[in-house]
């Protein structure tokens, strides 16, 4: 605990150091400086009680289970709304009006598929990791190091857009340099996960959510003051300013043609319903009833938050496009759109509310960091450690340990590789997780949940089918074959691979699966009804024996 | 350890009727999830000008504000409506099964 606080201490004192030598070279933003080192030294004490709590396997991975639907609904929504969400999606409403809102509405409507399909099932058969659901009747070995791959591919890209773009966020609201910055979340963000596990992970994400809902709510009710309540004065003041005009209200470029739309669709529903940091956090409740109730509160807060958004979009057009004081050359905005909201809080609360949402900007990277390490970490120690290099036969204390130098070792990776991507373009990377996580990780778990006939050859040949092809269909379609590489046309001719890689990863499991004529195949069709009842009643599962 | 259990569970008629009511009960939402999205994009894809009418005569916001507004609160109804009906009455009829079988439960 000592090395803990001394580790906690260093951080503190490294990024007091790195912005007494910056003072000079930028504005320094004082109470933006005060309020993100208030809310760093809260998220220690909390990492601190945290570690104190973690003793064992249980509570690293899962804070004990006992977290409730409403602490987990808001975690939830920490774990989903990230710095990209809010400054991205304001960003495009900014620039482009209503298709901010086509693409918000793209990121919300997975949650009620999860709801419908997988939530209270992932709590009744899972552990741990959503692996364990999809090898629950399988053999573990080949299943588990397939959903493993798919996990830690999903991560590991998530985590290099997330470090990336937190990298220039950082430097651009706080005068650090931008290595300093992504040095500073990655050690921030193995310090909460290493010594505090999902509790601590949970209550920084909890915050971090509160922090950004409380913050978003009180610049969208300042900018429906200054428009006098009324929405036809925010919207035709906001036409009447933007260069696009009448324009900005109608659906633009986002959807051109309906395999684009379809495919977008596909990514963004399933893929959600595949990302291991989101799925791993219903193993935190203790049963099926707080599994959905977690569900409904964090689909009411995306939502409203999204709402949100597209006020502060258009509350920046109305009131930061049009002062000077926010643009380059009279026209651009300082730091690109994706500053809008930034600037945007400055224009309503002044120094003080700029430095309170930068703050939440960056209270929001680590939160969400926190969440993809700890998935990472857990595909490595429970899924690859323990049932597969040790065939289940691991001793528990091991195991955590191998979480902890799995988290120290992601947490390395992720700031080696963000500062290696920093001029990189990283556009492909969130998209392609999304892909990944709907290709490889969502097929297999659906199929697992609902199809007694699934098989492990079916699963691994199906699974890694639509694995290779997500990452194919990314590599030469339109994003990185033509603006990365430089080649004139893309091979693939649409951005999301989704529709063609979700579909080949159904048909390769369902062929590999009803022509698998082997008695294991027999046994694992003849396991499916336990699995079920299982499945549909909570008995027998982790947690649910304490009650 | 269950397998008794579950054995027991499967045989009861009640358990098997409340599986064909929740299956059928989260099939529709989901349909509806998946008709009001793709509906949406589809129009977007197809006739974007659907959206770009606006509301009423004079008005600068779209009919696609509303619309989309719209989805997000459909969406977090619909979770609402499932999670009442799973919370309480799908449970109250399982927390009986359990009973049945000698499972404790919350």
């Amino acid at each position: 605990m000592i090395k803990m606080f001394l580790l906690a201490l260093a951080s503190i004192s490294a990024f007091a150091e790195a912005f007494s030598g910056d003072v000079q070279k930028q504005d320094l933003n004082i109470s933006a400086i005060v309020m993100f080192v208030i809310f760093v030294g809260a998220t220690l004490l909390i990492t601190y009680w945290a570690a104190k709590k973690t003793a064992t396997a249980k509570d690293f991975y899962t804070a004990g289970g006992g977290i409730t639907g409403f602490q987990n609904g808001l975690a939830i929504a920490g774990d989903y709304m990230s710095a990209a969400s809010f400054l991205g999606i304001s960003a495009l409403v900014y620039a482009n009006g209503y298709d901010g809102l086509i693409y918000s509405i793209g990121f919300l409507v997975g949650w009620p598929i999860i709801l419908f399909m997988v939530a209270e099932k992932l709590r009744n058969l899972g552990k741990f990791t959503f692996a364990d659901v999809a090898s629950y009747r399988l053999s573990q070995k080949p299943i588990r190091i397939l959903a493993s791959f798919g996990a830690i591919a999903t991560v590991t890209l998530y985590l290099i857009a997330q470090m990336v773009g937190s990298g220039k966020l950082i430097q651009l609201l706080f005068g650090l340099d931008y290595e300093v910055a992504v040095i500073l979340v990655g050690i921030l963000m193995i310090l909460y996960v290493t010594f505090g596990g999902m509790l601590a992970t949970t209550w920084v994400q909890i915050i971090k959510a509160v922090l950004l809902l409380s913050g978003a709510t009180f610049m969208a009710f300042m900018v429906m003051k200054n428009m006098n309540f009324s929405f036809e004065k925010l919207f035709s003041t906001a036409v009447d300013i933007h260069p696009k005009g009448i324009d900005i209200m109608a659906p633009g470029s986002l959807i051109s043609d309906p395999v684009s739309a379809i495919s977008l669709g596909i990514a963004l529903m399933f893929g959600t319903a595949g990302l291991p940091h989101i799925l791993m956090r219903f193993f935190t409740v203790s049963n099926a009833k707080e599994a959905r109730k977690s569900v409904f509160y964090a689909t009411g807060f995306i939502g409203y938050f999204y709402m949100l958004t597209f006020i502060i979009g258009f509350g920046a057009i109305v009131l930061v496009s049009t002062n000077p004081e926010y643009l380059e050359a009279g026209k651009s905005l300082i730091g690109g759109n994706n500053m809008a909201a930034i600037h945007l809080s400055h224009a309503i609360g002044g120094d003080l509310f700029l430095g309170f949402i930068s703050a939440v900007a960056f209270a929001t990277i680590l939160a969400v960091v926190s969440g993809l390490t700890l998935a990472g970490a857990s595909a490595i120690s429970h899924d690859l450690y323990a049932n597969v290099f040790s065939d289940g036969s691991h001793d528990e204390k091991k195991e955590m340990r191998v979480s902890k130098i799995a988290t120290v070792a992601l947490g390395v990776t992720a700031i080696f590789l963000g500062i290696a991507f920093e001029e990189q373009n990283i556009a492909f990377m969130v998209g392609l997780a999304f892909a990944i996580a709907a290709s490889a990780n969502f097929p297999i778990l659906f199929l697992s949940i609902y199809w007694s006939k699934l098989t492990t050859r079916g699963a691994f040949y199906g699974g890694s089918l639509g694995l290779a092809t997500a990452i194919i269909l990314v590599l030469v379609g339109p994003i990185v074959w033509v603006q990365i590489l430089g080649n004139a046309e893309a091979i693939f001719p649409y951005k999301y691979p989704a529709l063609f890689s979700v579909s080949i990863a159904f048909i390769g499991i369902y062929f590999f699966s009803v022509t698998d004529k082997s008695q294991r195949a027999k046994d694992e069709e003849a396991a499916f009804e336990h699995q079920f009842i299982r499945c549909e009643t909570g008995i027998g599962s982790e947690g649910a024996s304490g009650h | 350890m269950y397998a008794d259990i579950y054995d027991k569970i499967k045989a009861d008629p009640e358990f098997q009727t409340l599986i064909k009511q929740k299956r059928r009960f989260s099939l529709i939402l989901t349909f509806i999830t998946l008709t009001v999205y793709f509906s949406f994009i589809l129009t977007l894809a197809y006739a974007p000008s659907v959206f770009a009418a606006p509301l009423f005569e004079g008005s600068v916001i779209s009919i696609g504000i509303p619309v989309g507004i719209g989805i997000i609160l459909i969406a977090f109804i619909l979770t609402g409506i499932y999670v009442k009906k799973a919370n309480t009455d799908f449970d109250a009829i399982l927390n009986r099964l359990k009973d049945d079988v000698g499972v404790k439960h919350d």
